[in-house]
């Protein structure tokens, strides 16, 4: 204890020395600062002498916290200097930088009082080698995904052959969404598109994504989907290549074209999706068939039917033809006798057929319905009737009706 | 026999026409099943040419509630 005493007491001795030097030899009351005010007053000289600025270096041991503060260190070959990134602005990162990667961080020096130490309170980094930190995160996320198997090829499903329904993943007022419609129009418009809308760029664009993949897979009743933006810069495309996007793509119930209009860098998007398309409208042209194609098709599969069955018909009826020769020749003499036994059979059927009454001239009385009328009575309950005579029928009104006093017919009942 | 005006896709339904086709033009089939073929197959393009002659493109909309209930709604053009 003693030791470090005499320490404070010749920190003491000197700083009483130094002091007149300290304000222009002006005199100045002793003052003793805490550990704290020494503290303060370190932080605001360095917080008012110091603008915000860039500083290079190698990062070394990232650590977050829990509530998603970032402390990490800045070296190069000779020093180090503790460096903090806040959850707000550690939110804006693709991914954490790796031990040892080559940084440029911004941001403004100051002193974390409670331990002493100074740090740079970063509000922006970035990786110093080309896609940098972006190029990192991809690389780990594809990594992570294809080590699940969902990049695999036999994941892949086929396109629906003519689909009725398209569902379309995208922001509703982008161009994206007018090139798939204007494409779909022109060559398949008896098709229905089903707009799942998203915002497709800023934060939590991922997660509007996903969602409305969901939505779409659930209750759109489409036989697939397209998901995508029109171009943009790495940054403006970076919901495409976020994890939930990927695996919303990946748990869609019908197969999903991705269409993220960037020729040049792949998206995770596209090596999850079943089928990756350069652009919007490109998506479009492979989903749907062309219609002049397709009726191309329809004209010509009538035409070869309409040949089929006229040729089939043709031949049958050439065999039935020469069938029916056949058995006239061959049958004509066997059947003579049963014609004649049917001739006269018939004859004695005509005999007693209501024909042969209607042959001597009587004719029979019928309502509507084919009652035969007998009385006059009958005619009473409708005005119009049926008389049937031997060649044909005739319809008739009735104009008058006058009972006699005959009863006759009820012998006949 | 598949019901020619249930709710094809297009694309089944010309395949299914198609098969009806290579068919009747390769198989001796009995003179029954023929016809009864060709007038699948005759329904079958009757149903697609209607189809081509659709012109107009339907346009819904998934509609996403704050409940989360999810409503399809057609998109006026």
């Amino acid at each position: 204890m003693s030791g470090s005493l005499d320490l404070f007491a010749a920190a003491e001795a000197e700083r009483q020395t130094r002091r007149p030097d300290s304000r222009g030899g002006e005199p100045e009351p002793r003052t003793t600062y805490s550990v704290s005010g020494l503290n303060r007053l370190v932080r605001e000289l360095l917080d008012a002498s110091l603008p915000p600025l860039w500083v290079a270096g190698e990062v070394a041991n990232w650590k977050r916290s829990p509530r998603g503060h970032c402390y990490f260190t800045l070296r190069d070959a000779q020093a180090q200097v503790r460096c903090v990134l806040f959850a707000k602005e550690a939110r804006q990162l693709p991914t954490e930088p790796a031990e040892g990667m080559r940084v440029r961080a911004f941001g403004a020096v100051t002193l974390y009082e409670s331990r002493g130490d100074y740090q740079l309170v970063v509000r922006e980094l970035e990786a110093r080698d080309s896609g940098g930190l972006w190029r990192l995160a991809f690389e780990r996320l594809r990594q992570k995904l294809e080590a699940e198997g969902l990049l695999a090829p036999e994941r892949k499903r086929p396109l629906p052959l003519g689909p009725r329904r398209v569902g379309v993943v995208t922001s509703p007022v982008g161009a994206a969404l007018q090139d798939v419609l204007r494409v779909v129009e022109q060559r398949a418009p008896w098709t229905t598109v089903v707009v799942s809308p998203a915002r497709v760029q800023g934060e939590g664009a991922e997660l509007e994504i996903a969602a409305a993949l969901d939505a779409l897979g659930r209750h759109g009743r489409v036989d697939v989907v397209i998901v995508g933006r029109g171009g943009g810069s790495v940054e403006d495309l970076w919901a495409f290549n976020r994890e939930e996007v990927a695996r919303a793509i990946a748990r869609c119930p019908v197969p999903v074209v991705s269409a993220v209009g960037h020729e040049v860098d792949v998206t995770i998007a596209d090596l999850v999706a079943d089928q990756r398309a350069a652009t919007p409208s490109a998506a479009a042209e492979r989903v749907v068939p062309d219609g002049e194609a397709v009726g191309r098709r329809v004209r010509s599969a009538a035409a070869r039917l309409e040949g089929a069955l006229g040729h089939r018909l043709a031949h049958r009826r050439r065999e039935l033809m020469g069938a029916l020769d056949g058995l006239s020749r061959c049958m004509t003499r066997r059947l003579e006798a049963r014609f004649n036994r049917l001739a006269r059979a018939t004859d004695k059927l005509e005999a007693l057929s209501p024909l042969a009454a209607l042959r001597r001239g009587y004719a029979v009385a019928q309502d509507e319905t084919g009652r035969v009328l007998r009385r006059a009575d009958d005619f009473r309950r409708s005005s119009r009737f049926r008389l049937r005579v031997l060649d044909g029928r005739v319809e008739c009104r009735v104009e008058d009706v006058v009972e006699t006093e005959e009863r006759g017919g009820s012998r006949d009942e | 026999m598949s019901d020619p005006r249930a709710e094809h896709g297009l694309e089944s339904r010309l395949a299914r026409l198609e098969s009806i086709v290579e068919r009747l033009e390769r198989e001796d089939l009995e003179l029954l099943e023929a016809l009864s073929l060709f007038e699948e197959g005759i329904a079958h393009v009757r149903e697609a040419r209607a189809v081509l002659e659709r012109t107009r493109l339907r346009v819904e909309r998934l509609v996403i509630e704050l409940n989360g209930a999810v409503s399809l709604e057609p998109q006026a053009e």
